[in-house]
C-alpha cells in the first residue's frame, strides 16, 4: 500500500441536521445546516486554501486565507466559519480573493526565514503565486529561535511555525490538556508550552495531537525529521490499553516512521497518546530475542536452537509429563497482548492437544470480576456502551479507575464532555488527575479507604431506595421482581446507609448522600470503571453493586448510560471473548454444557473434558505441591506480574517445563526451559477487541523479525504434540470462530475491511453489531438485582503493618513496562515511586526522594519516596512497572471470592527509612543475571 | 494442594452467600465450587472435610459434604 492521502475537509461535520442546497463555483452541493462553507465545497469538489483550519478542530478564522464571496453580501467572509445556508451562491476564486490570498501569504513569508517555510505554508505561497515578498524574507520575530528537541519523540522549530494556534486547539480542544498557548503578541507571538518551558518540563503529556494538527512542520516527528518523509501506510490497531486506537503506521520501505492516529477509528477518532503514538520502539530494540532457545534446567545458560529443535523440545517435555504425571499436570496462559486468534489457538491447543482446560488468561488478574458479575447480572460479560456514548451522558461516576493515566485518549473524551457540562463523581482513594485538571472539576471525590467499594456503592444504594429515586418503571419492565424485591430490602437496612457506612469507607454520610441523589437524578448517568473495582476480595461484589446501582435507576439500554469496564490491556475483551478461562469456550460458555461441548467436539474431532481446570493462580499453587508441572505461556510476565511474587516464583521453579513465548527475555523466563521468540503487533494480521467489545483488524506492518507470528508458533507446537492445526491465514481461524461463537456469528476479516470494526454481538439480528446492548431486553432476559453484602478483606493494619498500600500505572509507562520501559518514554517515570502523604513521611522522619523499605506481610522492597498531598494519610500507593522494585513482592495472595483475581489493591504495610536494596532485590537480581546467559555458540 | 488455602477460599464464597440465608448458601457454594474449582481442587476440599474439615464454616462444611455426596454419586 502506498501512503494514504488525507483528505481533510477543513472543519468538522455538522450532524445530522436537515440538509441544505447551496452553490459553490457553480457546483450544487447538499450539505446537512451548520456545515461550514469550507466543508461543503470540499464535499463539492473544490478546495478552499487554509492553513488554519482542520476538520479535527473547531473553525477559528484566524489565518484569513479561506475567504469567499458570497452573491448578494458584501465583504469576504471566512468559508470556514461561515454556515452553508438555502440557496447561497459562492465563489473561491476571483481577482479580489487571489489579491488578499496574496498579501496574507506574503504577510506569512516576511515574518519566517525561507528555509522554515515548510508543509502547507510552502503549499499555499505557491498556490497563491507569491515570488516577491515586499517586507523582505529575513524572518523577523521567529528567524533564530532555537528548535527545542527537549521531548524524546518530536521537535518543535519556531521558525517554521506560522502561529496558526493548531497546536494550541488541538492540545485544548481534543487532548484537554491546555498545555499550550500563545505568548506575545503580534509579529512577537510564539507558540509556548507550559510557563514558557521546554515541551519536556511543561505539563505536555505528548500525546502528539499537536505534531498531528501542525500544517508547517514547525512540529514534527524526530523519526521523520531525521529519514524524511514515509511513502508506505497500514491501517492497523494499537497494542497497549483496552481504547484500541487506530492508527496508519506510516513506513519507509520496512521502517516504521510513525503512527498517526486514523481519525476513522471509531475508538479514537484520531486521538492518540504517547504510548500508541511514540513508544514503538521496542519492536526493534536489541534486547529483543529473536532465536529459540532451550534448557535442560533453569540453573543453565540457555542454549540456542533452531525452530524445529525448540519445537520438538517443548512437545517432548509437555508429552513426557502428561505421561507420567496425567492430562492435568500442564497447561498454558494466553495473552491479552496477543490476537484473538492466537488467543483462540492457544486455548484450542490446551482442550484439544492437551486434552486439559488448564488454560487461563492474564484477565484472571484484572477483569475477571467483570466476566463474572456483568454475566449474573446482565447475561453478557462485557461492558454496554460503545466510547461515543459518552457524548449523551449528563453524570459521569468513574470508580477504581484513573482514565488519563490508563486510558487517555478516552479519558480526552469524558473531559471534552466534562467541559461541555456533564458532572462528574470520582470514587478513588487517590486524587487522580480527573478530579480536577484544566477545566475539570469533579463534582464529588469521594475519597474512601481501600477495600470498601461495596460498602461505598451500598450506601449509594440505600439512599435511592429509601429516597424514593429508584426507576420504578425500568425496574418493572426489565428486571426480576422477585430479586428486586429482595435487594430493596436488603439494601434499606440500615447497616447500609451512609450513616453507618461512612465509619467503613471513611467518606462522610452528607457526601455520599449529595453523590447518590446526583446520580439518580442527574439524567443520564454512566459508570466507568477499572481495577480499583476488581482488584479485590470482594471485586465481583462490587461489579455486581455497580449493576444494581445501574438497574434501579434504570441507566441502561440506551446512550449516555450504562456499565463500562475500562479495560486494562489492548485485548483483554478479546483473550474472554476467546475461551481463555478454564471453565468456558468461546462465547462464555461453560464446559460443562454438553450441546457445547457436542459442537467444539464435532468440529475440533476431539474428545473434550467436561470438567474446569485450572485458574492461573492454582496452577501455581498446585506447582508448589507438584501435581502440575509443565506451562506454556504466551506472552505474559507472570513473575512480575502477578501477585506474592515468592509464591509466583516458587511455582515456576517447581515445574518440569515452562514454555515462554515472549519478545523480550521477561521475569517469568528466567524460570523457563524453552524460550520461543514471539512476534509484534507490527509483525501479524489478525483482530484485537477493546473494551467496548470493538473487533478491529490488526494489519502487518514488517516482516517479523523472529520470522513467524505468535499464532504460527502455536500450530507448530500443536503439530508437535500430534494435533496438527490447519490454517494458511489468521481470516480462517476467525471464520472457526465464528462458526462456532454466536457472537461473533456474524464477524469476517471481509466484513471487518468494509466496515472498519464491528462490536459484537454480530449476527443475524445484528449483522453490522451491537454498539449499545441490552437495549429493550437484558441478554439474559430480566435484569438480575444480586445481594451484596459488605464482607471486609482479611488482609488488616495493625501496629506492624498500619499503612494501606494500593498500586497502579502511570501515562508513559504499561504495565510490567517490557515494552515501554524499552522506548524513550521511560523518561517520564524511570522508576517506581513510593507515593506517601506528608503526615506519614513526617512521623517516619521520610524526605521526598529517600529510599523507603515497603515492608508487607508477604515481603519487603525498597524504591524513593514522593511526597504528595494525592494519597490520604494512611495510604501509600505506587507503581508496578520496574523489576528491580517488583512491587508484587509485597502484595498478598488474597483473591476475589469468586474469580481468584488477586487483591493487589489492598496490601497492609509499613514504610521506613532505608539505605539499600532488600535481600531479596539482591537475590532477585543475580537469580536473573544467571538465568538470562546464554551460552556462546562454538565456532564452526 | 494447601487445605488451608483451599478452606479460605471456600469460606470466602460462603461469606458472599451468606446474606442470601443457610439454604442458598449451600446451594451457592456447591454448585460454585462444581463449576469453578478443578477436579483436584474439589478433591482435596473434600479429603480436607474427611479429616475433620478445620477452619470451614458451618454452611461451607454442609456445601462440601453436599458435593462430596454428589462427587460420589456421580462417580
Amino acid at each position: 500500500m502506498t501512503l494514504i492521502q488525507d483528505l481533510d475537509l477543513g472543519t468538522p461535520p455538522a450532524g445530522d441536521e436537515a440538509n441544505v442546497s447551496l452553490t459553490i463555483d457553480g457546483r450544487r452541493v447538499c450539505v446537512p445546516e451548520g456545515t461550514s462553507l469550507m466543508r461543503a465545497a470540499a464535499v463539492a469538489g473544490v478546495d478552499i486554501p487554509k492553513l488554519c483550519a482542520t476538520e479535527m478542530l473547531a473553525p477559528f478564522g484566524s489565518c484569513r486565507l479561506c475567504l469567499v464571496e458570497i452573491e448578494g453580501q458584501n465583504g469576504t467572509p471566512a468559508s470556514c466559519t461561515t454556515p452553508a445556508a438555502e440557496g447561497l451562491v459562492v465563489t473561491t476564486t476571483t481577482p479580489r480573493l487571489e489579491r488578499l490570498r496574496h498579501g496574507v501569504m506574503e504577510l506569512y513569508l516576511s515574518d519566517h526565514p525561507e528555509a522554515g517555510i515548510k508543509g502547507a505554508v510552502g503549499v499555499a505561497a505557491r498556490r497563491a503565486g507569491v515570488s516577491r515578498v515586499r517586507y523582505g524574507r529575513e524572518g523577523g520575530a521567529h528567524a533564530g529561535a532555537p528548535v527545542d528537541e527537549s521531548n524524546p519523540f518530536f521537535a518543535f522549530d519556531p521558525a517554521a511555525c506560522i502561529v496558526c494556534s493548531r497546536c494550541v486547539r488541538a492540545c485544548d480542544e481534543v487532548q484537554g490538556t491546555f498545555a499550550l498557548t500563545i505568548a506575545g503578541r503580534g509579529f512577537a507571538s510564539r507558540v509556548s508550552a507550559g510557563q514558557d518551558e521546554p515541551f519536556l518540563g511543561s505539563e505536555c503529556v505528548s500525546c502528539g495531537a499537536c505534531v498531528q494538527a501542525c500544517p508547517t512542520d514547525a512540529l514534527i516527528e524526530k523519526t521523520v525529521k531525521a529519514a524524511g518523509p514515509p511513502d508506505r501506510s497500514v491501517v492497523t490497531t494499537c497494542a497497549y490499553c483496552g481504547v484500541g486506537c487506530a492508527f496508519e503506521a506510516q513506513t519507509k520501505g520496512d521502517e516504521l516512521l510513525r503512527m498517526v492516529p486514523w481519525k476513522d477509528g471509531k475508538a479514537n477518532h484520531g486521538h492518540s497518546c504517547v504510548k500508541g503514538r511514540f513508544a514503538w520502539g521496542y519492536a526493534t530494540h536489541r534486547e529483543r530475542i529473536v532465536e529459540p532457545m532451550i534448557r535442560q534446567t533453569i540453573a543453565e545458560p540457555w542454549r540456542k536452537v533452531s525452530w524445529p529443535e525448540a519445537i520438538a523440545f517443548a512437545a517432548g517435555r509437555l508429552k513426557f509429563i502428561q505421561a507420567t504425571h496425567g492430562r492435568g499436570a500442564v497447561g498454558a496462559i494466553t495473552s491479552s497482548r496477543c490476537t484473538n486468534e492466537e488467543t483462540y489457538l492457544v486455548q484450542k491447543l490446551t482442550r484439544a492437544a492437551l486434552h486439559t482446560n488448564n488454560v487461563d488468561t492474564c484477565a484472571r488478574v484484572c477483569h475477571s470480576p467483570t466476566g463474572y458479575g456483568l454475566k449474573a447480572a446482565f447475561g453478557t460479560s462485557a461492558g454496554t456502551q460503545d466510547f461515543d456514548s459518552i457524548d449523551c451522558s449528563d453524570v459521569i461516576l468513574v470508580i477504581g479507575a484513573n482514565p488519563t493515566d490508563a486510558h487517555p485518549v478516552f479519558a480526552s473524551r469524558i473531559k471534552r464532555r466534562l467541559r461541555a457540562g456533564a458532572k462528574l463523581i470520582v470514587v478513588d482513594p487517590r486524587e487522580i488527575d480527573m478530579v480536577r485538571t484544566p477545566h475539570v472539576a469533579a463534582s464529588h471525590h469521594l475519597a474512601l479507604q481501600p477495600g470498601t467499594n461495596v460498602a461505598l456503592l451500598n450506601a449509594l444504594a440505600h439512599v435511592i431506595v429509601t429516597e424514593g429515586l429508584v426507576d420504578e418503571a425500568f425496574v418493572r419492565e426489565r428486571c426480576d421482581r422477585a430479586a428486586f424485591e429482595a435487594w430493596a430490602l436488603f439494601i434499606a437496612l440500615p447497616m447500609n446507609s451512609p450513616e453507618t457506612m461512612a465509619e467503613v469507607c471513611g467518606v462522610p454520610a452528607k457526601a455520599l448522600r449529595a453523590a447518590a441523589r446526583l446520580y439518580a437524578t442527574g439524567g443520564n448517568a454512566a459508570i466507568y470503571y477499572g481495577l480499583g473495582v476488581t482488584e479485590h476480595s470482594q471485586g465481583t461484589t462490587t461489579v455486581m453493586a455497580i449493576a444494581n446501582l445501574a438497574m434501579a435507576t434504570g441507566n441502561l439500554g440506551r446512550s449516555g448510560v450504562g456499565v463500562n469496564p475500562l479495560r486494562g490491556q489492548n485485548n483483554v475483551q478479546g483473550a474472554c471473548d476467546m475461551g481463555s478461562f478454564p471453565h468456558e469456550f468461546s462465547g462464555y460458555r461453560h464446559v460443562s454444557e454438553e450441546p457445547v461441548r457436542r459442537l467444539f467436539e464435532g468440529l475440533w474431532g476431539v474428545a473434550l473434558d467436561p470438567e474446569p481446570g485450572l485458574r492461573i493462580p492454582n496452577m501455581l499453587d498446585a506447582a508448589r505441591d507438584g501435581s502440575f508441572r509443565g506451562l506454556y505461556i504466551q506472552g505474559e510476565d507472570i513473575l512480575q506480574s502477578d501477585p506474592d511474587t515468592r509464591l509466583v516464583a516458587a511455582g515456576l521453579a517447581a515445574m518440569d517445563c515452562v514454555i515462554v513465548q515472549d519478545l523480550f527475555l521477561s521475569e517469568t523466563a528466567s524460570y523457563a526451559h524453552v524460550f520461543l521468540p514471539g512476534s509484534t503487533f507490527l509483525e501479524k494480521d489478525g483482530t484485537f477487541t477493546n473494551a467496548e467489545r470493538r473487533i478491529q483488524r490488526v494489519r502487518k506492518v514488517m516482516e517479523p523479525r523472529n520470522g513467524y507470528a505468535d499464532w504460527e508458533i502455536t500450530l507448530k507446537l500443536s503439530d508437535a504434540l500430534g494435533y496438527p492445526m490447519a490454517y494458511s491465514h489468521p481470516s480462517e481461524i476467525m471464520d472457526e470462530i465464528a462458526a462456532l461463537t454466536p457472537t461473533f456469528a456474524g464477524v469476517s476479516y471481509q466484513k471487518l475491511d468494509a466496515l472498519g470494526s464491528i462490536q459484537w454481538p454480530c449476527g443475524p439480528d445484528a449483522p453490522e453489531g451491537t454498539p449499545v446492548m441490552h437495549i429493550g431486553h437484558f441478554a439474559r432476559g430480566a435484569g438480575q438485582f444480586i445481594l451484596t453484602e459488605y464482607v471486609p478483606t482479611e488482609e488488616r493494619t495493625g501496629a506492624r503493618f498500619p499503612l494501606l498500600l494500593t498500586t497502579g500505572r502511570v501515562l508513559s509507562q504499561y504495565n510490567v513496562g517490557a515494552q515501554t520501559r524499552r522506548t524513550p518514554a521511560a523518561i517520564w517515570h524511570p522508576e517506581d515511586l513510593l507515593e506517601i502523604h506528608h503526615h506519614d513521611a513526617e512521623h517516619r522522619g521520610v524526605v521526598d526522594g529517600d529510599w523507603v523499605r515497603l515492608t508487607s506481610r508477604e515481603g519487603e522492597t525498597t524504591l524513593r519516596a514522593r511526597i504528595t498531598g494525592r494519597v490520604a494519610p494512611g495510604v501509600v500507593y505506587t507503581t508496578f512497572h520496574y523489576p528491580d522494585t517488583q512491587a508484587n513482592v509485597v502484595t498478598t495472595e488474597h483473591s476475589d471470592w469468586a474469580t481468584n483475581c488477586p487483591e493487589y489493591k489492598v496490601t497492609a504495610v509499613q514504610v521506613a527509612r532505608s539505605n539499600g536494596l532488600t535481600a531479596w532485590q539482591v537475590a532477585a537480581g543475580d537469580q536473573n543475571r544467571r538465568a538470562r546467559r546464554i551460552a556462546a555458540v562454538p565456532a564452526e | 494442594m494447601d487445605a488451608a488455602r483451599l478452606t479460605a477460599m471456600a469460606n470466602q464464597i460462603g461469606a458472599f452467600f451468606h446474606v442470601q440465608g443457610e439454604a442458598a448458601t449451600i446451594d451457592g457454594v456447591e454448585t460454585h465450587l462444581r463449576r469453578f474449582w478443578d477436579p483436584r481442587m474439589r478433591r482435596e476440599i473434600i479429603a480436607h472435610l474427611r479429616s475433620g474439615g478445620e477452619g470451614l464454616k458451618p454452611e461451607v462444611r454442609a456445601a462440601v459434604a453436599r458435593l462430596a455426596g454428589g462427587l460420589a454419586a456421580g462417580g
